[in-house]
């Protein structure tokens, strides 16, 4: 299917979101049109504040991941090869994975200030269970006959949990990963409602309630944009990782 | 045949733990030895812990109760002296066919080049010259075992273990790597440990065989095939193949039924 066609569903949403304001049922104040939004838009662009509260988020949640990535792949794989440490850690996991982490952005503001640590930390703990969950499964989900296979053509343990697991594990891994990059990306912009003095979810939060909506429009619709774009690279990125696994 | 040992089992029991702590004992007090350089097939009916011996021969499952010895020493855990080869997804999907073969090599002393020579030269002895870069999902059964047999050969393991390795094959493509591994065998000079359940097989590449009973698994049976070192296809049409074949059958047969039947 051709790129246009394929997302004409889109195209067809916002031609019905322009009808509806067109046709007044309902108030611009409410629903503003797609021009009136763009002139915003246009308006934050020219006086930077849109990039710079992009690049204040973006760096937020960049850092919460990251590190959410290396941890959790860490501790996922370790729980799959070692038995008291997958005891120790699979309940807690098991415990917290389904608590919501935009429940904690009190209690975090309270440990972590208002500054930016609170918001990467939120976004990391969001971020870390999913990637261990999902490199933990993977890991453990290994044929061990492969395993056998390197055991007997001479490697160690450590080199088969580098060289075997790690990329067997690697298609689970990358989808715990696209998880954790879609919550990034939620609680980036909910912590920032909630605590920041800068940021996208910040500026969201200060138009609304000046009541510039057409300008809160255009930042929500942005960062719509930029999580849909994110999520398209990482799928090409993970794709071409695993070009294996694609059979002639 | 020299009378230097290959492989020796002395008393090998070994179970596997129940849930409610009742482990299912899969063999019991085995003993088996095997002369160096010998092609040595494993028979028996499924469950009779054929492959159990094997993983233990292998390093792969600890050893409980018994010993075994190789010209390397006990048998602790798995190493480069004793080769595996297993029915599938033994191969590293994510590696191509030149990748996996060098893998093991790079374990050893050697240098880049020698490592890829000699890796190259074992692919196209398993006539898989060509399809060095492509990835295992892109060749079929038949050819996924041939870069399993290379990748196990070309460590020089002095042992070859190989877990029922053309069971998953098509009946044309199965007899055709008989042959080829019967011919592989003849140049290498390896001790080779050959499990399967498949009568015709084992007298087609074996030089003996151990029949084993059904579980818990044990030896009830050795036989010399005296076919002699140099076979090729016509083998199978000769009296002593045809005889042979039966008599073995018989023996499976009876170690099957007993199975069924649950008695031992």
């Amino acid at each position: 299917m051709s790129l246009a066609l394929r997302y004409l569903p889109v195209l067809i949403f916002f031609a019905a979101w322009e009808a509806i304001t067109f046709s007044g049922l309902v108030s611009t104040r409410l629903l503003p049109g797609l021009g009136e939004i763009g002139g915003a838009f246009a308006g934050l662009v020219a006086s930077g504040e849109f990039f710079t509260s992009a690049a204040r988020s973006l760096s937020r949640s960049g850092m919460g991941l990251g590190v959410a990535v290396v941890l959790g792949i860490v501790i996922g794989l370790f729980m799959a090869t070692n038995r008291l440490f997958q005891l120790l850690i699979n309940p807690i996991v098991r415990i917290f994975y389904p608590m919501p982490k935009s429940a904690l952005i009190p209690l975090v503001m309270i440990w972590f200030g208002l500054g930016d640590s609170s918001k990467i930390f939120l976004i990391f703990l969001g971020c870390l269970l999913p990637v261990i969950v999902s490199s933990y499964n993977g890991a453990r989900g290994v044929n061990h006959v492969m395993l056998w296979s390197a055991a007997s053509l001479g490697a160690s343990r450590a080199e088969i949990l580098r060289e075997v697991i790690l990329p067997a594990a690697l298609p689970d891994i990358l989808a715990g990963c696209r998880t954790a990059l879609a919550f990034s990306f939620i609680l980036m912009v909910s912590s920032e409602f909630i605590i920041a003095k800068d940021g996208l979810g910040y500026l969201i939060s200060t138009m609304g309630d000046g009541g510039n909506y057409p300008a809160m429009f255009a930042v929500i619709l942005a960062v719509a944009g930029i999580g849909f774009a994110a999520d398209r690279l990482y799928a090409a990125f993970a794709a071409s990782s695993l070009r294996w696994k694609e059979s002639s | 045949m020299t009378s230097e040992f290959g492989i020796k089992v002395e008393g090998v029991s070994h179970s596997y733990a129940g849930r409610q702590g009742a482990g299912t004992l899969a063999l019991k007090e085995t003993n088996l030895e095997i002369a160096r350089n010998e092609f040595h097939a494993l028979l028996g009916p499924s469950g009779c812990g054929k492959s159990t011996l094997l993983y233990l021969i292998g390093g792969f499952i600890p050893v409980q109760n018994g010993v075994i010895r190789t010209p390397a020493g006990e048998v602790h855990r798995p190493g480069p002296d004793r080769g595996i080869v297993f029915q599938n997804f033994a191969l590293f999907p994510w590696k191509t066919v030149l990748e996996n073969v060098i893998y093991g090599l790079k374990k050893q002393n050697r240098s880049k080049e020698e490592c890829e020579e000699r890796a190259r030269h074992f692919i196209k002895m398993v006539q898989l010259g060509g399809f060095e870069n492509h990835f295992p999902s892109q060749l079929s059964g038949g050819m996924q075992q041939r870069a399993a047999i290379a990748r196990t050969l070309a460590v020089d393991p002095d042992i070859l273990l190989m877990d029922e390795p053309f069971g998953a094959l098509d009946a044309q493509t199965r007899r055709v790597m008989q042959e080829e591994l019967r011919s592989i065998w003849r140049n290498s000079r390896k001790t080779v440990v050959f499990v399967t359940h498949d009568v015709h097989e084992a007298v087609f590449l074996a030089d003996r065989i151990s029949i084993m009973s059904a579980r818990p698994g044990r030896i009830e049976h050795e036989i010399e095939t005296g076919l002699g070192l140099d076979r090729d296809d016509s083998v199978i049409e000769s009296k002593r193949f045809i005889e042979l074949s039966e008599q073995i059958w018989r023996l499976v047969r009876e170690q099957a039924i007993s199975a069924s039947r649950g008695e031992h």
